[in-house]
């Protein structure tokens, strides 16, 4: 509780530094927004829902194209630790693509899909799939051969053992995985939408584009606030579980 | 004392090991791990295999529980050849090898859920049970972590009997304690193994250890392994480490294995 307090406090005492800032001309540009012009902006958009629209329509993107690549990733990642020919060639694969931005597919996908959710599907898809893939083949990788053979000797064999034994030994690795991929799905998703336009919806990136374009700073500020907030709020409810449990289990409180 | 789970062990039968070899392949080229060795283990019986490292005593006792395959010779327990690992086979490692992702009740669980024909109530009966005899029936919801060394051991060790195995393969479980935990542990060992009417094979390298503990101590040389000398240990239970009659068979087991110890440079560690 004190230590929530005391991020509020740190965070209002910066918004309240900025606003004085401008009101008393320190800052006069008409390139900074007061946080007060962000306020503005924020009951204005929620008003006329211009901005929970585009939120959803992100969120929509965004959970679709991740979901698909956890279901997709965690499984190729398990096969790829299992078989060496795999690691010889998809592995490699993964490895190549992932030193790869994501904004980089935006060409390829506007090509082949057109403007539509194809194309976001796509980009945010190969941003986010091989770092799943890789940290989950990372983390069987890294399970102490000794939980195997004593899995074995108590009578666990071929699938069990993957499940029951292999697949848990590795949690920390796949989590911090997935953790990536949603970073990586979500950088990708925003440089896909400020790159491309499709009629289908409008979403944050979009509306990020056109808040330029109208020279709206207010906009491009309030915007670039909810995409965080976005971030954050994701990363607590999709992960702190699982990080909870691990430190619980594992002995690795944060101190 | 609640007798706890009927013990369903079938009439006595032994352990054969029958003319077992085992090589490894290394980049100085073939090393004999195990060379013939042809043992006979009755029911009941403390077995302990002692010798200096690279002596394959661990190798051959991966044989048996079926970890690893013998190049020559067959295993047979209870007259039936040791294929694969099984869990009438159970095993103790020198590091825990309990699951972190498990608590402590998870972890003797997870053997009892591999056997057929238990009910849930049971399984955690049994689990409560087996933790219970190694007194750590306070700790059942603990994580790993939270647990020391000789806790762990002893966790390890439930989870080991809880599927009621009639074989316990145990690889140096205590070489990590610090030596007061490890003297209750003997203590412990032995009560188990004379209430619950267990056949174990334990390795080690410490010689009082196997004095302590077995009914027969096994001396191996290495180079290729080899059985040197078998020693029957005839000394009252439970017996204690410190006590002289047993320091007394120590040293003659000592004496014995620095006779076979010879220099070698070829030494591979197990």
């Amino acid at each position: 509780m004190k230590r929530a307090a005391f991020s509020i406090g740190f965070f209002l005492l910066l918004v309240l530094a900025w606003e004085c800032a401008i009101r008393s001309k320190v800052w006069d540009s008409p390139l900074i927004p007061a946080p007060s012009d962000v306020v503005r902006y924020f009951m204005a958009s929620i008003e006329d829902r211009t901005l929970l629209d585009a939120s959803w329509v992100t969120l929509k993107r965004l959970l679709l194209g991740y979901l698909v690549s956890v279901a997709a990733g965690l499984p190729l990642g398990l096969l790829n630790a299992r078989f060496q020919f795999l690691r010889d060639t998809l592995g490699l694969v993964a490895l190549g693509i992932q030193t790869l931005p994501s904004v980089c597919w935006a060409p390829l996908a506007l090509i082949w899909f057109g403007q539509t959710e194809s194309a976001m599907f796509f980009i945010v898809l190969m941003g986010s799939l091989w770092s799943v893939l890789l940290a989950t083949s990372a983390g069987v990788a890294n399970v102490p051969p000794i939980y195997a053979r004593a899995a074995r000797t108590m009578g666990s064999q071929g699938l069990h053992t993957w499940y029951a034994v292999v697949l848990p030994a590795s949690l920390p690795f796949i989590v911090s995985g997935m953790k990536q991929g949603w970073a990586f799905a979500w950088r990708s998703l925003m440089a896909a939408e400020i790159y491309i336009t499709i009629m289908t919806g409008f979403g944050l990136g979009h509306l990020l584009h056109y808040g330029r374009e109208l020279h709206d700073m207010a906009a491009v500020v309030g915007i670039m606030l909810v995409i965080v907030v976005i971030g954050l709020l994701a990363d607590k409810i999709m992960f702190s579980p699982f990080e909870n449990f691990m430190h619980r289990r594992w002995g690795t409180a944060r101190k | 004392m609640n007798p706890g789970p009927p013990i369903e062990n079938a009439p006595p039968e032994k352990l054969v090991i029958d003319q077992v070899t085992k090589r490894f392949k290394t980049s100085r080229g073939s090393v004999t791990a195990l060379d013939r060795i042809s043992l006979n283990i009755r029911e009941g019986e403390f077995v302990c295999l002692v010798g200096p490292s690279g002596c394959g005593k661990s190798t051959l006792l991966n044989i048996i529980a079926g970890l690893e395959m013998p190049d020559e010779g067959e295993v047979h327990a209870d007259g039936r050849r040791v294929a694969g690992p099984g869990s009438e086979r159970m095993m103790m490692f020198q590091e825990s090898a309990l699951f972190p992702w498990l608590d402590v009740l998870g972890n003797v669980l997870f053997g009892l859920k591999l056997k057929p024909g238990l009910k849930p109530k049971e399984r955690v009966e049994m689990a409560r049970f087996y933790l219970t005899l190694v007194g750590l029936e306070k700790f059942i919801h603990a994580n790993v972590h939270e647990l020391s060394g000789g806790m762990k051991q002893r966790v390890a060790l439930a989870r080991a009997l809880a599927p009621n195995p009639r074989l316990l393969l145990m690889d140096e479980p205590f070489a990590a304690l610090d030596a007061m935990t490890r003297e209750q542990l003997y203590g412990d060992i032995q009560e188990i193994w004379m209430k619950r009417n267990k056949t174990i094979v334990f390795v080690t390298h410490n010689v009082r250890e196997a004095v302590c503990l077995g009914d027969r101590v096994i001396l191996f040389s290495p180079h290729p392994g080899r059985v040197q000398e078998q020693f029957e240990i005839k000394l009252p239970r439970p017996r204690d480490i410190n006590s002289v009659d047993l320091a007394s068979h120590a040293t003659l087991i000592m004496k014995a294995l620095k006779r076979h110890l010879k220099p070698d440079p070829a030494e591979v560690q197990e």
